[in-house]
């Protein structure tokens, strides 16, 4: 059944549960792991997430984007969960935000390099990269 | 004279129907608020699950067996107690009930020539001891009513602090547990360093899954990002139910004093009457007297 079935995607966050369903594919970003895509079937696995655009492939054929701040995910040949502090579902992302967010910690980071600024930095990619704003993104890095 | 007394006595009715009608507007708002509590606890239930879960898989792989957080310390030195109560009174024995558990672990431990350390959550925690003049750490307030993630994350951070920096060698929680809109009860759970049995029972394996897991990065590193969140997550239910019980408590406290209040109005009323009822008596008598008096000297 794990094989060629789908895999029941939670993601739960403290306060709720985000995003509950059914999907074929779920791709993540783990620390210093780079980024991992989980297929059913997939060995049980355990990993801690950085933040990052997280991507679930729902079985329908829609793709769900979600913006996860840090946090963890357990997989198991047919669920996946990802546990996180803060997570956003792509819908409930305030681009004009992220988007001025990722400009305030751009210049603030001209100055110094510290770790909030920079944490704040990836949070704010990751919400643009979950809510569509991809181009902006490469073209800020080159 | 009489007409006074009755004067009298109605302004004091009207002032306890002011209050009654205080009284039944935060019953009313009391319970509307438990229920929305109740949602979020419930609502929190399966982040704290699968994060217990997570720990106990982690632990059982063998990850943590020298992490400071799952080992107790040979040696109890200072004790530190986290008091969860509200910032605002008119909740009945909510706030005392937990307060005095408090009082009466520090007082066991003082016996016992140990230390202690005061973590008071909520405005009335801090005032009261304060003014008792008990060691006391940092105070959060200011969010009893609906706690946020990032409140318990405040103190979840501060409370692992003390703990690592071996400021304290335990932390317990004090706050009222959450059982139905009609049962509360104040309860002390250890907090750090996790109980054993908190992690036991983890096979180390997935349902329905063959071997181990994979980790990525090392289950040790995993663990060690992972406990403090887990630390958290334990500090957000509690702050929860302590809310839900707030409620709980504040409408029952509510409920009792609109009845007493109906209570003195019925007999301030009844008194108020009785009172009217003299007056008018009086005053018949004297114009029925004093008709007599004019009559009989008429007919004299």
């Amino acid at each position: 059944m794990a094989e060629t079935g789908s895999l029941r995607v939670e993601v739960v966050s403290p306060e709720r549960v985000l995003f509950s369903g059914e999907a074929t594919q779920v791709i993540t970003r783990t620390l210093d792991g780079g980024e991992i895509a989980f297929l059913p079937g997939h060995i049980s696995f355990l990993g801690a997430l950085v933040e990052n655009h997280t991507r679930i492939y729902l079985t329908g054929g829609a793709v769900q984007d979600l913006a996860v701040h840090g946090g963890f995910v357990e997989v198991a040949p047919d669920h996946v969960t990802i546990l996180s502090d803060s997570a956003e579902l792509a819908a409930d992302i305030d681009i004009a935000r992220a988007r001025a967010a990722k400009q305030r910690a751009e210049e603030a980071m001209r100055g110094e390099h510290d770790a909030t600024v920079e944490s704040a930095l990836r949070r704010a990619h990751a919400r643009l990269a979950a809510s569509g704003g991809v181009n902006e993104i490469l073209g800020a890095k080159h | 004279m009489a007409g006074g007394q009755e004067r009298i006595l109605r302004g004091r009715i009207r002032s306890v129907q002011a209050t009654k009608k205080i009284t039944r507007a935060m019953e009313l708002i009391a319970a509307s608020r438990i229920v929305k509590a109740q949602q979020r606890v419930i609502a929190a239930v399966p982040y704290s699950e699968r994060i217990t879960e997570v720990v106990k898989d982690l632990a059982a792989s063998g990850a943590g067996n020298d992490s400071p957080f799952l080992k107790s310390r040979d040696e109890i030195r200072t004790t530190c107690y986290v008091s969860i109560t509200a910032d605002r009174g008119l909740c009945g024995g909510y706030n005392s009930g937990v307060m005095r558990a408090v009082e009466g672990e520090i007082k066991a431990d003082v016996l016992a020539s140990k230390d202690y350390l005061v973590v008071p959550i909520g405005r009335k925690s801090e005032g009261y001891f304060r003014f008792r003049g008990y060691k006391m750490g940092q105070g959060f307030s200011g969010f009893s009513d609906t706690p946020a993630y990032a409140d318990a994350k405040r103190i979840g951070e501060y409370v692992v602090d003390l703990y690592t920096s071996g400021k304290v060698d335990r932390v317990e929680l004090v706050y009222t547990r959450f059982i139905s809109a009609g049962s509360q009860e104040v309860v002390r759970r250890p907090l750090v360093p996790l109980e054993r049995d908190v992690v036991a029972g983890g096979d180390g394996k997935p349902e329905g899954g063959g071997g181990g897991y994979e980790f990525e990065p090392d289950p040790s590193v995993i663990l060690e990002t992972l406990l403090p969140r887990y630390v958290e997550a334990r500090v957000y239910a509690a702050l929860l139910n302590a809310a839900a019980s707030e409620h709980a408590f504040r409408q029952r406290a509510m409920k009792s004093a609109t009845d007493n209040a109906e209570e003195i109005i019925k007999n301030l009323s009844r008194i108020m009457n009785r009172a009217r009822q003299d007056s008018i008596t009086t005053e018949i008598m004297e114009i029925v007297g004093g008709a007599e008096a004019l009559g009989s000297g008429k007919s004299a």
